[in-house]
């Protein structure tokens, strides 16, 4: 099963139009994608509006791959559940998003061999095309890295101002 | 979703989240569940909201009086470290990991209230913005 997500905020017909063609070329018959509150109607793949957290883990957990666009949370519930995924960033041009963030957030982790990218519809078509069964990738740790986790938690442990204390609670 | 994976920096400690995802809850325990809280999402052009956004967000500083604020951001961390900073508890902003090329706007802002700026990409880090590893 493939796991196709345009995540929370707000629709991007762009990526759901480009996955429904590819399934459609492919015979592919068994591509899900929650598509947000689109006017699209897919026709070679079942879709659905919204999905809740825990949903779309085991959405994750089942698909062998999953194609959404370059958000955070997307990208980090497929990572944590080991499926890879394959990234279309949204467009600030095109209105799909505020500024082209997602473009840089694409290439820095496609960099770190986090994810696959394919910038534009055609690109993404191509990579499905040409993508033969993919291996599930290692799943990452649920917490921040060591380093990290560090720096919160000595701030957290610092004294708070004394002034602050008059106000009591925790 | 990013300020689950710090969960650990957190022990032993009361921890109140704010999200604006009702269906996040269910990613807490028990304990957490009772005290999360809700508000609205609202972003720079929706005027209105970001009114709401602002008194849910001084309501539950006053409400939860909290000794530390720790946000990955966007419109409402941003709020809640100005409110935070308000009661006088100490405050973080960690520039989400979507913002690789540059620290996002209320980034830029935080970076003047709060007591500590973090960014997640080495590249971002400068004289007041620290580089301390990233949720991933």
């Amino acid at each position: 099963m493939i796991f196709v997500t345009v995540g929370s905020q707000m629709p991007f017909d762009r990526l759901i139009a480009a996955v429904d063609q590819w399934a459609s070329e492919a015979g592919r018959t068994d591509v899900v994608a929650q598509i947000g509150d689109s006017e699209l109607t897919p026709q070679s793949i079942e879709s659905f509006e919204r999905v809740a957290p825990a949903e779309f883990e085991r959405l994750c957990t089942e698909a062998e791959l999953l194609v959404a666009h370059a958000g955070m949370g997307s990208i980090l519930t497929a990572l944590e559940n080991g499926t890879p995924v394959l990234v279309m960033p949204r467009r600030g041009a095109l209105r799909e998003t505020r500024n082209d963030h997602q473009v840089a957030t694409a290439k820095a982790l496609s960099a770190q061999g986090r994810v696959m990218v394919a910038m534009d519809e055609d690109e993404l078509i191509a990579t499905l095309h040409d993508l033969g069964p993919v291996e599930a990738s290692p799943t990452i740790s649920a917490h921040a890295s060591p380093e990290l986790l560090e720096a919160v938690g000595a701030f957290v442990a610092e004294p708070v101002p004394r002034w602050r204390s008059l106000l009591g609670r925790t | 979703m990013q300020l689950l994976r710090l969960r650990p920096a957190f022990a032993g400690h009361t921890v109140t989240y704010v999200t604006v995802r009702e269906d996040y809850r269910s990613d807490l325990d028990a304990a957490e569940q009772e005290r999360f809280r809700v508000v609205v999402d609202a972003t720079e052009w929706q005027r209105l909201l970001l009114v709401k956004l602002f008194a849910q967000l001084i309501w539950a500083v006053l409400r939860t009086r909290p000794h530390v604020v720790v946000t990955t951001g966007a419109a409402p961390g941003l709020m809640a470290i100005a409110a935070g900073r308000a009661i006088g508890a100490k405050t973080m902003w960690i520039d989400s990991i979507a913002n690789v090329e540059e620290i996002s706007k209320s980034g830029r802002i935080s970076r003047r209230i709060a007591a500590r700026c973090l960014t997640q990409w080495p590249e971002l880090a400068a004289d007041d913005v620290i580089h301390a590893g990233s949720v991933l």
